[in-house]
C-alpha cells in the first residue's frame, strides 16, 4: 500500500484566510504550529508591505558570529537595535537561549527574530516531551528553515545561527528568511559581518583553548561595531560545550576600544609657558 | 491612482520610568492630524490590569482597537486563571498581540510601565511589530528623540549585557528568576521621577510640534493608581 507523504510542512499557511474563533488566538486546526496571520485587503500587496516597512521603521541591523572548533561551539553579537538612523536601543539581547544546550542569534527583523525563536523554543520542548528525548540541533534548525520558507516572499527578514551540542557534537547551522538552511564551521551574519569575517577568518584555528576563541570572537564583534554605524552597545560572547552552554563575558565596545589601543601620552617636545603678564 | 493607505500619525509621546517600588508612566494629550489639532484633551494611557498601564503613541485608531483587544484578552485570562494579569505576563501578550498582525502592523508605538510580581517597578518598550525589551525608562512617539537622549543622561546605568555584572554606586540592581537578567531601577524616589518627566515633557514640547497641551501622569505603586495632571503649552 503506498503511503502519503505528509507534506503539511512545505505549505504556504499564509493564504489561508483568518478565522476568528473568539478568542483572537487565530491557532488554526490544520496547523497548529503556525499561527495565520492577518492580511491587509489590498490589491498591491507587495506595495503596502514596502510602504508599511518604511513607515514603522523596525529595529534592525546587526553583527553576529558563530565558529565550531575542537572545544564546542562560540557564539557572539553586538547589542544595538537601529530604528533608521535612530539608536532604539543598545541593551537588545541578541543571542536567544532556546534551550539549556542551544542557543540561537538575532539578525535583521528584532520582532521577527524574537518571535519565531520563541516559537521555534516552543516546538524543541514539546518535541521532547513527544519524544522523550533532546531535539538534534539539525533537527530544530529545520522545524525554523520550513516555517519560514512557508512565509518566503512576505517581507519576513531574519538571518539566525542555530548553535548547540547534541549527540553528535557541536552543531552549527545558519537559517534565513528566504529559506535558507546551511551547514557550516564559521558563519557571520549581519549589517557589519563582512568585517567581523575579515578578522574572524584570519584568527581562526580548529585546535583553540576556549579563551583564545572567545578573545577572537570578541575581536572580531569589536571591529564590526569599529566600521559598521548599525552595530555597537556591548559584545556578549557564549560557549556551547557538552554540558550546555555558558556566557563567557559581556563587554561595552567603547571601553573594549581602549583596552586594545590605550591612549598613548605624546612626547612632548617643546612646553608651552605661560606669557609674561604685562603690568599695568 | 488611489492606494490603499490606512494608516495616519497622530502624534504625541509616551514615556515610562521604573522605581524600585513605583513606576512612573506619562503621556500629553494633543492628538492631530497633519497641521492640525484635532483635540488637546485625548488620553494615550489605558489601564489593563491594576498593575499594569499602557500608552501608546501613534495611529488612534490602531491604538483604540488594540487597548479593546488586550483588555478583552486579559478578561478572559481572569476569568481562566482566576487573577488579574501581571505586568511582564502582559508584556508577552503585547508582542505577540503586535506580531500577529506583522503583515497589517498596528501603528503602534508602545510602552509598557507596571509592577511586577515582585512589587518593583517595569517597563517595556516596543516597535510597531512587537519586538520587546524590558528596561528602565523609555519613551515612544514623535518627541521621544528629544526625550530620550535626556533621560540617558540621567537615568543610564551599567548595560544589563555587562559580564561580571556592573553596579553603579548610585543605582539599583537585581536578578530576575533567569540570572542572566540583571535589570536596572532608577534610584530616584517617586516625586524626583514625577519631576524629572515633567522636565523631559516640557523640553519636548518647546521643539516638538505634535507634544504639548496637557500632561496626564500615571503613578502606579503599592497603594495603587494615582493620576496627575500638568499643563504645557498649547502653541
Amino acid at each position: 500500500m503506498a503511503m502519503k507523504v505528509d507534506m503539511s510542512a512545505l505549505e504556504t499557511n499564509f493564504s489561508i484566510p483568518c478565522l476568528d474563533d473568539g478568542d483572537g488566538m487565530h491557532l488554526s486546526a490544520d496547523s497548529p504550529d503556525v499561527p495565520s496571520m492577518v492580511l491587509p485587503t489590498c490589491a498591491d500587496f507587495d506595495g503596502f508591505q514596502a510602504a508599511t516597512k518604511d513607515m514603522v521603521k523596525n529595529k534592525r541591523g546587526t553583527t553576529t558570529l558563530a565558529f565550531i572548533f575542537d572545544k564546542g561551539v562560540i557564539v557572539a553579537a553586538d547589542s544595538r537595535a537601529s530604528m533608521g538612523g535612530y539608536i532604539s536601543s543598545q541593551t537588545v539581547r541578541k543571542i536567544i537561549e532556546i534551550n539549556p544546550y542551544m542557543l540561537g542569534t538575532m539578525a535583521g527583523g528584532a520582532a521577527d527574530c524574537q518571535f519565531w525563536h520563541r516559537n521555534l523554543g516552543n516546538k524543541c520542548r514539546l518535541h521532547e516531551l513527544s519524544n522523550k528525548r533532546r531535539i538534534s540541533i539539525a533537527g530544530a534548525s529545520k522545524l525554523l528553515a520550513n516555517i519560514l520558507y512557508s512565509y518566503r516572499g512576505m517581507g519576513l527578514s531574519i538571518g539566525t545561527m542555530i548553535a548547540g551540542f547534541d549527540e553528535k557534537g557541536p552543531g552549527l547551522y545558519y537559517v534565513d528568511s528566504e529559506g535558507a538552511r546551511l551547514v557550516g564551521n564559521r558563519f557571520s551574519v549581519g549589517s557589519g559581518s563582512l568585517y567581523a569575517y575579515g578578522i574572524l577568518d584570519e584568527g581562526y584555528r580548529f585546535n583553540m583553548s576556549v579563551e583564545e576563541a572567545a578573545e577572537l570572537a570578541r575581536r572580531a564583534i569589536y571591529g564590526a561595531t569599529f566600521r559598521d554605524a548599525a552595530s555597537g552597545g556591548c559584545v556578549s560572547v557564549y560557549h556551547v560545550g557538552p554540558d550546555g552552554w555558558k556566557k563567557l563575558s559581556g563587554d561595552d565596545v567603547g571601553e573594549l576600544h581602549y583596552h586594545y589601543y590605550p591612549v598613548q601620552k605624546t612626547p612632548v617636545e617643546q612646553e608651552m609657558t605661560d606669557a609674561p603678564s604685562t603690568s599695568a | 491612482m488611489a492606494r490603499f493607505d490606512p494608516y495616519e500619525n497622530n502624534g504625541g509621546t509616551c514615556v515610562a520610568v521604573a522605581g524600585a517600588d513605583y513606576c512612573v508612566v506619562a503621556a500629553d494629550t494633543r492628538l492631530s492630524v497633519g497641521y492640525s489639532i484635532l483635540s488637546r484633551d485625548h488620553s494615550k494611557i489605558a489601564q489593563l490590569a491594576d498593575k499594569c498601564v499602557l500608552a501608546s503613541s501613534g495611529f488612534q485608531g490602531d491604538i483604540k482597537a488594540l487597548q479593546k483587544n488586550l483588555a478583552a484578552k486579559e478578561l478572559i485570562y481572569e476569568h481562566n486563571h482566576n487573577k488579574k494579569m501581571s505586568c511582564p505576563a502582559m508584556a508577552q501578550l503585547l508582542s505577540n498581540t503586535l506580531y500577529y498582525k506583522r503583515f497589517f502592523p498596528y501603528y503602534a508605538f508602545n510602552v509598557l510601565g507596571g509592577l511586577d510580581s515582585e512589587g518593583k517597578g517595569c517597563v517595556f518598550t516596543y516597535d510597531a511589530v512587537g519586538s520587546y525589551e524590558r528596561t528602565g525608562y523609555s519613551a515612544q512617539g514623535t518627541g521621544s528623540t528629544l526625550m530620550m537622549p535626556v533621560l540617558d543622561n540621567q537615568l543610564k546605568s551599567p548595560s544589563p549585557l555587562l559580564l561580571p555584572a556592573r553596579v553603579s554606586s548610585s543605582s539599583l540592581e537585581f536578578e530576575l528568576f533567569n540570572p542572566l537578567m540583571v535589570v536596572f531601577l532608577t534610584p530616584l524616589s517617586e516625586s524626583e521621577a514625577v519631576d524629572l518627566v515633567k522636565d523631559v515633557f516640557a523640553s519636548a514640547t518647546e521643539r516638538d510640534i505634535y507634544t504639548g497641551d496637557r500632561l496626564e501622569i500615571v503613578v502606579i505603586n503599592s497603594s495603587g493608581t494615582q493620576r496627575e495632571y500638568i499643563e504645557l503649552r498649547k502653541d
